[in-house]
């Protein structure tokens, strides 16, 4: 059934926020801590512990892609609730504040990346592929 | 007129779903044209979103950009942090948890390099623009870690109300710009593995960013990036009231 596969995904979702509260209140601050990195570790393990106890049939495992697939029209809702009007509104110290930052994060991109040795590139997204990921 | 915004305002999710549909179903029909896919899709439904953002917060003088006109409102629900999370968690499916280990060191050296540079960077220009008190120096320097690392900041050590605002205003455009910018730069610096996505979620680290800027880019890299950048602004809390703080005292004398 389809919903136990968004069972499993909503679980994950919430035990790993949960450790983040838990962890912004142990070390005293006001942010959800590695949240989102906790609740995809849960998945993984539920979902690989569900796969080897052959509970992980395809409408399960549609229940979970669903949501995957979800992801970048809910990033385009995301985008369009930001308060781009305030960036604008902030002048020109606040966007050269903002921007220096991030060229500087891109720049070291590259150096840090080459700790640990080459990555090879992930393989290019087929035609086909690329039609789901869009329509 | 005010029976029709009642009912898309009570129907608020499944408005978001249609427009947003709608709205890729152009931003598709553009890329083909004009850019011949080279620009994906979703790279130019995400501007469109910030031009449509940007409207709302210019026509109602709210800070939730479209959702701020009434009969818009569910676009907040579809695109605020609850559905953002799970949607990013399902990414995860299917991801190489060796992947993650092999890229562990990287990743997290570029969280604590990626909080720190951008502090001092934004201190530098608060400085260049006259400040010379810790306090505003700190709060924007914290503010282009994250809009939401420069007022936990600034409440902290007693900043001005106006610096904050400032400080949300530098967080915005670092979240706005790295939206925008990601596909653009991605070739340059190598941001097409789960190792480099890691780095760049570590040196970028606002959620919203790297969620667009991945999206945007290649959606395989997604859970990489948001791994690291999950950290982010939890560190920042940390380390910008506090280390970076007293720091700041320190050099400004």
């Amino acid at each position: 059934m389809i919903l136990y596969g968004t069972a499993a995904l909503a679980l994950s979702t919430l035990l790993g926020k949960f450790v983040g509260e838990l962890l912004g209140v142990i070390v005293g601050v006001d942010a959800n801590v590695g949240g989102v990195g906790f609740g995809m570790l849960f998945l993984i393990l539920i979902v690989n512990w569900m796969r080897n106890k052959n509970l992980l049939p395809e409408p399960t495992e549609h229940g979970v892609l669903f949501w995957s697939g979800m992801y970048i029209p809910v990033v385009v809702a995301m985008a369009s609730i930001q308060n781009v009007a305030g960036a604008l509104d902030g002048g020109l110290m606040a966007f050269l504040a903002g921007f220096a930052a991030l060229v500087l994060g891109l720049l070291m991109v590259p150096v840090i990346s080459r700790i640990g040795g080459y990555s090879e590139p992930l393989p290019p997204v087929s035609e086909q592929e690329l039609e789901e990921q869009e329509v | 007129m005010e029976l029709l915004t009642d009912f898309l305002e009570n129907n608020g999710l499944i408005v978001a779903f249609a427009i947003v549909g709608i709205l890729m179903l152009i931003a598709g029909g553009i890329s083909k044209a004009l850019t011949r896919g080279r620009l994906q899709g979703s790279a130019i439904a995400i501007i469109v979103g910030l031009i449509l953002a940007y409207v709302g917060g210019a026509v109602t003088g709210g800070d939730s950009g479209i959702a701020d006109i009434t009969m818009f409102s569910g676009m907040s629900l579809m695109g605020g942090s609850m559905l953002l999370d799970f949607t990013i968690i399902a990414t995860a499916y299917g991801v190489d948890l060796r992947e993650i280990k092999k890229s562990g060191l990287p990743g997290g050296l570029a969280l604590i390099l990626g909080v720190i540079l951008s502090f001092v960077v934004g201190a530098l220009i608060a400085i260049m623009f006259g400040y010379r008190d810790a306090e505003s120096v700190a709060t924007i320097g914290a503010g282009a870690v994250t809009y939401i690392v420069g007022p936990v900041t600034g409440t902290a050590v007693g900043a001005t109300s106006e610096v904050i605002a400032m400080s949300v205003a530098a967080g915005l455009v670092k979240s706005v710009v790295v939206m925008i910018g990601t596909p653009f730069v991605a070739n340059i610096i190598g941001l097409n593995n789960p190792k480099s996505a890691m780095v760049y979620g570590g040196f970028m680290g606002t959620t919203s960013g790297v969620a667009g800027g991945l999206a945007a880019t290649d959606k395989r890299l997604v859970p990489y990036g948001a791994m690291t950048a999950t950290f982010y602004t939890g560190l920042g809390c940390l380390l910008g009231p506090s280390l970076l703080y007293f720091a700041t005292v320190a050099f400004l004398g």
